[in-house]
């Protein structure tokens, strides 16, 4: 492509360099976002190559759509409780495990072991969200072949006659999601949040103690500080996966992609595929798609303003 | 569940320190104190841990059993070890969902890598008009769910006549690979030293042979970090290949991904009543990353951490 001198043939390998991967990131990735836009306000069912333009109708009856506003809560309770509990346990393992050792005259130290924890609590995020699906759905199984209800029978809290259907029950199912997606996290998070601990300066802690602060101030005053970064960044992250959910929803619940028992466990996602693929309303699921564009950008953007704090440097 | 019984030696030691630092009194409070809390952590540690492993375990056991048994109780240690569950699976699609996914990936992992790198590179390194703006370009497509665009890439896909190809696929992976594979190889080829970049430059080196001869060797590290995020993102994809890849006419063959065949077995393992298959195919798909994440995983864990943090 190009010769000998730095000068001469600048230009052409910059364009030869990037030619390529414009090209593809431009057609599958940007023009689909765009033309999503457009098919917004058309009737388009994705059969016929014709359509007529709308307007804000498909908008409209998105705000009428019951089934697409139970799904919307659904995605904003999952955005509360998903990052929520996920950080909080992912915090207090991370603590435990870098603080929760034997004070020593080093000052505190990380459990024995902490290197085989953090192996065991990862080993999810390298699941596929399917391999997760399958064997959640064997574990909330609704007889006693079912891990949970095997196992609450065995201690006599469950009628084997009447286990629970918890994929079934319109008041479990969704909370039956969120672990999943917890079981799922937490080791991901730990970790990172254990990095970022590690990175902290030791004399920090030391002088912390010599102050005489305990290990829950110890905690508050000089960890999480320090770590809100990390904190905010994950806060972002699980806000991201809490919108979509459409893995688990799909494949473990009752229904065309999944949201049974009657549209309890119902999302965004769930909807938005239901339309496209089996309604064949191609302009209709556009319009949910670009709803949960604005979503995800104004939480991103919430997450980010409400979690801002001082930097610390260190 | 874990107790911690501290030996005689230690715990001498211990004080041995402890009056070193000339802070005894203060020292033994926070030493008890540390004492009930380790104890205090291993148990909630170990309850996670039981938790991460046990239906791990349990789902292995029952690709044992038979379809009866698991039905029966979810406590049941296999009766008698049937293997035969393996085999059925691997031909009941579980081998060619493999196989499929492994195609995608032997294309998609190396061009995402590429392409991904020689973007960033001459975006990080080479001042001129429009760089930033092509920069964000990029990266914004980090932001958007891909839900936004899944209809009419469908078509899009469609229309090139790729739906249910490897190609088509390859494809759809790589550019969707391409915000973070740039973002984070742009933010690595920047801290790159220049005196290298310079010295190779008098030596006479073109561009392209700089880019491949040395800076590509110098950003290892990095590429091993986003390539372990895109081999993982590419394995575990599951909504593209749900809505790309299925078969158009009836003699089409299917070229599921493995995600999509586990579901796709999971129903059928449902009608046909024969779960053991279905736990089987699992453990199957299980077994590779089981294997690559406890050789690498070191790598790994800091790999994805600081992919995320970037």
């Amino acid at each position: 492509m190009s010769h000998v001198v730095n000068s001469k043939g600048r230009g052409g390998f910059i364009a030869g360099f990037l030619i390529l991967p414009l090209a593809l990131y431009l057609t599958f990735v940007i023009w689909p976002y765009v033309q999503t836009f457009g098919y917004s306000f058309t009737n388009w069912t994705g059969q016929s190559p014709t359509f007529d333009f709308v307007g804000l109708d498909n908008y409209s009856a998105l705000l009428k759509d019951e089934v697409f506003r139970g799904a919307l809560l659904h995605n904003l309770l999952l955005l509360v409780f998903v990052p929520t509990v996920t950080i909080l346990i992912a915090l207090f393992f991370a603590f435990m495990l870098n603080a929760g050792g034997r004070s020593g005259a080093g000052g505190v130290q990380g459990v024995a072991g902490s290197a085989l924890y953090k192996v065991i609590y990862f080993f999810p995020q390298v699941l596929s969200l399917a391999i997760l699906a399958v064997l959640f759905g064997a574990v909330y199984r609704s007889d006693e072949g079912g891990l949970l209800n095997g196992f609450l029978t065995k201690l006599g809290l469950v009628d084997p006659a009447h286990p629970i259907e918890w994929l079934n029950e319109p008041n479990f199912v969704l909370w039956c999601l969120l672990l999943v997606v917890v079981w799922h996290g937490v080791g991901f998070y730990l970790v990172l949040f254990s990095a970022a601990m590690q990175s902290v300066p030791k004399d920090i802690y030391e002088a912390a103690l010599l102050d005489g602060a305990g290990r829950a101030q110890t905690f508050f005053k000089v960890t999480l500080p320090l770590l809100w970064d990390s904190v905010q960044t994950s806060a972002v992250y699980l806000g991201i996966a809490a919108m979509d959910m459409f893995v688990l929803v799909s494949t473990m619940t009752s229904g065309q992609f999944g949201g049974g028992p009657d549209h309890h466990s119902e999302v965004m996602a769930t909807v938005l595929m239901r339309n496209f693929l089996y309604f064949g309303k191609a302009g209709y699921a556009c319009a949910m798609g670009v709803v949960m564009l604005v979503l995800t950008l104004i939480l991103s953007a919430i997450t980010l303003r409400a979690t801002r704090r001082e930097h610390v440097e260190f | 569940m874990t107790t911690v019984v501290k030996a005689p030696g230690e715990a001498a030691a211990e004080k041995k320190r402890a009056s070193a630092t000339g802070q005894p009194a203060g020292k033994r409070k926070s030493g008890s104190d540390g004492m009930v809390l380790n104890v205090f952590s291993h148990g909630f540690l170990a309850v996670w841990g039981i938790l991460i492993v046990l239906p791990l375990i349990w789902l292995v056991l029952g690709s044992f059993k038979t379809d009866v048994q698991i039905g029966e109780s979810a406590l049941s240690w296999p009766a008698n070890w049937h293997f035969d569950a393996f085999p059925r699976a691997w031909n009941k699609g579980i081998g060619s969902y493999f196989a499929n996914t492994l195609i995608v990936m032997v294309f998609s992992v190396p061009l995402t890598m590429l392409l991904g790198s020689m973007a960033a590179y001459v975006l990080a390194r080479y001042p001129f008009r429009g760089n930033r703006p092509i920069y964000y370009f990029f990266v914004s497509g980090a932001m958007f769910p891909v839900f936004l665009a899944l209809v009419p890439l469908f078509f899009m896909v469609k229309r090139l006549d790729m739906l249910n190809t490897y190609q088509g696929l390859v494809l759809v992976y790589v550019a969707y690979s391409m915000p973070f594979t740039v973002f984070f190889m742009h933010s690595f080829f920047r801290t790159l030293p220049t005196a290298v970049h310079e010295a190779a430059v008098i030596d006479g080196a073109s561009h392209t042979r700089i880019f491949f001869q040395v800076m590509l060797p110098m950003a290892k590290p990095g590429l091993i970090s986003v390539g372990i995020f895109n081999v993982l993102g590419q394995w575990n994809q599951y909504i593209l290949p749900s809505v790309l890849m299925q078969p158009q006419t009836g003699s089409d063959p299917e070229r599921y991904m493995l995600t999509q065949g586990l579901i796709q077995l999971q129903y059928q393992m449902g009608y046909e009543t024969d779960l053991p298959v279905l736990f089987a195919g699992v453990t199957i798909a299980m077994i590779p990353m089981l294997v690559v994440y406890l050789s690498f995983q070191r790598q790994i864990q800091a790999g994805l951490t600081s992919a995320t943090l970037k």
